[in-house]
Order: C-alpha cells, then structure tokens, then sequence
C-alpha cells in the first residue's frame, strides 16, 4: 500500500507523501517525483513558449489546469481591457491553454479567481497528492495535505512536458502549537507571528508540517492561510493532515471523486498522518495563547510585531549590521524610529489575495465594517467568483459599500499590483496580502499585513489600530 | 542549459538581506518577453529613482562594479516569488553567479536552470569579501566550479553547493532530456498508480 506504515520505521507525513510520488531516485540522490496536478496562469507563458520551440505536446492535459488571475481587471469591464499590454496578457493564457487541450477557468468563467482559491474550492486540490504551480504561494494547497510547492518556468515546461519534476528531498520540520487563542485571534495572526520568531529564512528549504491543537482548531480556511504563508518563513511547502475537516470540505465540491471512489480517498486519507515517534530534522513548537493581533511595520514579513508594541529603534540596537536593516526598513516605511504602531495613519486598506480573500475572511472584515465607515478609501477583491458571488449572497458587499469600500472582482488584484491595481507612491496601505516587500503593491507603495479584520479595524480608525475593542458586542 | 565552469570578473556587494525577486525583477516587467532587454530592468526601483535617473549610491550604479560578473550578496537573497525572469534579467544583464550566506529555495533550483551558479559562504566570508571589494573596488574575483573556490585577492574561500546541482551546472544537461531517458519507468508509473489511486484523477468534463 502506497503510505503504510507497518512494516517500516514510524514515519512523517512527509515521508509518506514524497514515497508515494517518487517514480525513481538516482545515485546522486535526486528523485522523480510523479505530478498529480498542476496549475497554470498568465505568468506560465514563458514555460508554453520553450514547448512551441521544441515542437512538443503536453504529456497529461488532464491533469493541468489553467486561470486567468494575475492580470485580470477588477474593476470596470472584464471585457474591453484598456491597456494593450494587459489584454495580452489575459488572451495569451487563454491560447495557450486551448493551443495545448487545458482546461482554463477563463475571466469569463464563473469559476474563475486566484488559482489558490480556486484549486481547493473546486476539489482539485485533495489530501495525498502532489501539486505544483509556477508561484511561490502553492504552498497553500498543503492545508489539505497535499505536497505543494511552486516551481519556477523552466520546471513549468519540465512538467508540462513529462508529468513529473525532479527534487531533492527536503529537510523534514514540524511547528507544533498547542493550547487555545484568544478570541480574535485568526490564522493570519499565528503565521505572522511564527514568521516574526523564526524569520523570513527559518524553514530554508524545508518541508514544514503544521501540528498541534491550535492548528486542529483552525477551519480549512485558516489552514489555506497559514499553509499560504510558509514560503514567507522560506518554507518549499506547508502541511496540515488531513482530517474530519478537510474530508467534509471536499465531499460534494465539482472536481473531487463521487461515490465508491470518495469512500476510497477517504480510505487512504485516513493513514496520511505523521505516526507517533516518527523524526523531523527540526521541531519546535510555539505556544497559542502568547499570540496577540499582528501587524508588520517593515519591509519584510518577518518584521512584525503585536498591535500594542512599537516599531524599533535603530539607535537602541547593538549590532551594527540590524540597526542599519532597522534604518533602512523604517525609512522607506516613512516610520519614525519607536513609533507605536497603533499611532501609524493609513491612506487606504486592501481586502484580497489568496491568503486572505475567502468566505471566512470577507465575513470577518464585514463583522467588524458592519454599521460602521471607513476613514480613507479601500478595494475588496474576492479571492474567486465563486466566493464573489457567496459573498453577494449574503450581503456582505453590502456592509463594504456603505462602509464606503469598493466591491471589485476577483482577481490577483492589489496584491502584486500588475493588473493595474496599485497603491500610490508613498501612500501607505493595511492589507490582507502576504508580502510587504518594497515596491509590492506599486512602486514606492507601503504595506502593513495584517488579517482581515484588523484592515477592517484600521478602515475604521484610520490607522492601525487593534480590532478586539471593535467586536465587543457583536457576532464573529 | 548553459555550462558553468569559472568566471572572472568585478563583482558587486548587495549588502541588503533578504533580498527578494519582487526587488530583483519588479512585478510589471513580468509581462516582458526576454528578447525585450530584460536585463536592463534588473533591480529597476534600486538601480533608478522615480523620474529614471540611476540612483548612484546603489552598487551596481558604480563605475567599478557597473559590469559585474559577480553578485555578492547577504541571507536569504532571491526569497520571494517564484519569476524564473528575475534569473534572466541577472543573466542577461551579465551576471554568472551570485555568491551568498543562503538562498531563496526556488531562486536558487531557478538559478541552475540557467547556468547561474549560487554560491554559498558563511556569513562572516560574505562580510569580508564585501568588505575587500568596498575598500578595492576593481579587484576581480575568480569563482571555480570544479574546486568550489572564491578567489578575491590574496584569499581563497571554499563555498558549498549542492553536489547535483554542481554536477548539473558543470554539463549543462537538459533536464528534459534526461527524464526522457526514464519514459517506461513513468508509464509503469502511471499505469499502477490509476490501478491503485483512481481518486487522484480528476474527472474529465
Ligand atoms: S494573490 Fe498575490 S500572492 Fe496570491 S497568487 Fe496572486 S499575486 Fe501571488
């Protein structure tokens, strides 16, 4: 059997996912790796280009699915795209997908959206199957237990080419976390703070598995979150095992098995956990209850701290080498030295991305907007149509209008920027994306992560501000 | 794939850490073909302020290290995204190897890819060598695959890489080529796993 355990030593759940998809290994250590899916957007292009040169065809059409997000307009018609550039962009995934017999959820498709939403939400993405994509945030399909890591082109072509991808197995790394948060608490919250503690290289390379109480209680929406943000820790993949949740968010879902064929995933699921005394090169562990609101101040996402502290100050700081880090993050941030961060005025807010722009989440951020106006301008930006929809459903769009908030459509957005959708130049920005780095979000934009109700708690102020005092009283 | 044997040239020091793609490669040029002139949007928003004028305090600005063959950089360079392009604006804009303390994973398997080699120093190397190149801007490095050696001015620096991806970079092998060596043992692959997993093949609409 593909990931039993009995006969061998007590294993990961790494272990057991990387045996099941390892066609051959090599002398030298590298493997095979058989793929189980692979998704595919704009940016793909270069990787379709190089087979056109080779004259090739796709080995498994049937297994490569194919979104329109990161270029696709959110605002004003999907249809006559202003920009050239950007047009092009759009019908070229769309030509190359047909060219090559892949299935695109096109930005016509009412399944379309961000190809991490998308993958989980239509049942492609399942428990025990290795998925790649050429972005760095397929790690997010590990929240089900999938092995999932992000490639870059010429590994796109690779496996559009043969099905299969060559690794090197990963260094195998568990972060525990036991006991229960406190009310308000989300899952962006505890993956900013593991970030914030072991830094924005501490999981290099690794495999990391998510365990522990506080992950158990996390629904499949925050587990996508956290899994999400693992590269940000320079994590290859995040991974959560799969369990009661994650079978009762698939059965029923387009794309996963029906019938006879569930019952027998679900068979297999089962066995996909870590056994007990199983060894991970690295373990740690973190405890749920010290987790406050998060927010970052820098231009990484390991520089993040809880809502009530201050920035640093490059002058109280020793080593020469973090004091400059501390200068030079501050003043692109336009942040004076010791700050505090509930001080920090904001121009506008950002709810989207494939970290932060599911159900739960746009609920979170109406939760907190609901009665209540935004003090400077804001998008929201649904992390697929299908979610838009839901959303509209159930009014939400609603609350984030008459807060005075832009309901847009779904798409990689604000989040990158390419599509159009950019913060201003020295302007500053609260948002649920996932990377601050400079430049993200437009040139010179700033962005402050944080989770969904805390943009929406900072809409409401202002500035960034803790979100605990502005749900006292209401449903969550 | 491009071979990479040794190389001997200026080389720059970026002493910025985690210095990720997005800064390497901005988002908006991803849009670009690389027969567009890629390389001369490499590190476009620190090289160029606002108005596009060379910002001269950024490294690569400076006339001793404006044709650097050689990066070197701090923890963590090319963390990020995932944009393969981020490689070739490095490599069109004359770059053969990146030397520093660690790497964004995927950058460096990109790297590779490209006959980009990415060498790794301890901390404490990077901070000398970058020291050396500030004091002596023209000094010229010689970086060897083969012996795994940084040689800048009269000291010789081992670095680690991944002996695959050594091996790799040494032949320039075609990666593909190389998995069509294995095609029966994919099929019989595949062939058991739809016996064994028919869940994990998605249905065709
Ligand atoms: S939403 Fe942002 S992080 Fe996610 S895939 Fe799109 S650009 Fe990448």
């Amino acid at each position: 059997m593909l990931w039993s355990s009995s006969m061998t030593e007590p294993q990961t759940i790494i272990d057991k996912l990387w045996n099941a998809h390892e066609i051959l290994r090599r002398d030298d250590g590298e493997s095979l790796l058989w793929v189980d899916r692979h998704y595919v957007h704009e940016g793909s292009f270069h990787a379709f280009a190089k087979l056109t040169e080779r004259g090739v065809r796709v080995a498994e059409p049937g297994l490569t699915f194919g979104v329109a997000d990161h270029y696709v307009p959110t605002r004003g018609s999907r249809h006559d795209i202003a920009d050239p550039e950007i047009a092009r962009m759009v019908r070229q995934v769309e030509d190359n997908t047909a060219k090559f017999g892949i299935k695109l959820f096109g930005i016509d498709d009412p399944r379309q959206g961000i190809v991490h939403v998308v993958g989980p939400e239509q049942g492609l993405t399942l428990p025990g199957l290795l998925i790649v994509c050429g972005d760095s945030h397929t790690s997010t399909h590990g929240a089900l237990g999938a092995y999932a890591f992000g490639i870059g082109a010429s590994e796109v072509a690779h496996v559009l080419m043969t099905q299969t991808i060559w690794q090197k197995k990963p260094k195998r790394m568990r972060l525990t976390i036991d006991g229960a948060t406190a009310p308000g608490i989300s899952a962006k919250d505890i993956i900013l703070a593991v970030i914030a503690q072991i830094g924005a290289d501490g999981a290099n390379g690794c495999a990391l598995e998510f365990a522990g109480s506080a992950i158990r209680a996390l629904s499949i929406e925050g587990r996508l979150t956290l899994c999400n943000m693992s590269i940000e820790a320079g994590a290859r993949c995040g991974m959560v095992a799969p369990d009661a949740a994650a079978i009762a968010y698939l059965q029923g879902r387009p794309y996963a098995p029906k019938g006879a064929k569930f019952d027998q995933a679900v068979e297999a699921w089962s066995k996909l956990i870590t056994d007990d005394g199983a060894i991970f090169d690295r373990d740690i562990s973190l405890d749920a209850k010290t987790i406050a609101p998060i927010v970052t101040w820098g231009t990484s996402p390991q520089d993040a701290l809880p809502i009530d502290a201050s920035v640093p100050d490059p002058a109280c700081e020793a080593n020469a080498e973090r004091a400059k880090y501390l200068r030079d993050a501050l003043d692109y941030m336009g942040i004076a030295p010791g700050k505090k961060l509930s001080e920090i005025a904001i121009d506008r807010v950002f709810i989207g991305s494939c970290t932060n722009a599911r159900i739960e989440d746009l609920r979170a951020a109406a939760a907190v907007l609901a009665g209540r106006i935004s003090k400077v301008p804001g998008l929201v930006s649904a992390g697929s149509t299908v979610v838009k929809r839901l959303a509209e459903e159930e009014g939400l769009d609603r609350i984030f209008r008459d807060a005075g908030l832009e309901w847009g459509e779904s798409g990689c957005s604000m989040c990158v920027g390419i599509n159009g959708d950019i913060v201003a130049p020295g302007e500053r920005c609260a948002s649920t994306t996932n990377r601050n780095f400079r430049g993200r979000q437009g040139p010179g934009a700033r962005t402050h992560l944080m989770s969904p109700a805390m943009v929406a708690a900072a809409a409401v102020n202002g500035h960034l501000a803790d979100v605990r005092p502005l749900l006292a009283g209401r449903k969550t | 794939m491009d071979k990479f044997t040794s190389s001997t040239g200026a080389a720059c020091p970026i002493e910025q850490s985690n210095l990720n793609t997005d800064q390497i490669l901005p988002a908006r040029y991803l849009k670009w073909t690389r027969a567009m002139g890629i390389g001369k949007v490499l590190f476009h928003d620190l090289r160029f302020d606002a108005e596009g004028k060379e910002k001269p305090d950024f490294p690569l600005n400076k006339p001793a290290w404006r044709n650097a063959k050689i990066i070197i950089g701090a923890r963590n360079f090319g963390c990020g995204s995932s944009r393969e392009a981020a490689v070739y604006a490095l490599y069109d804009y004359g770059i053969r190897c990146v030397i520093a303390p660690s790497f964004g994973d995927i950058f460096s398997g990109n790297a590779v890819q490209n006959g980009v080699l990415t060498a790794i120093i301890s901390d404490e190397e990077a901070f000398e060598i970058m020291g050396a190149l500030k004091r002596t801007p023209e000094l010229l490095v010689t970086v060897e695959l083969e012996r795994q050696t940084i040689v800048c001015g009269n000291r010789t620096y081992h670095f680690a890489i991944d002996p695959v991806r050594r091996m790799r970079l040494l032949n320039g092998w075609d990666d593909i080529a190389l998995t069509e060596n294995y095609g029966d043992r994919i099929t019989a692959f595949k062939e058991r796993d739809q016996r064994e997993r028919a869940w994990a093949f998605p249905r065709v609409d």
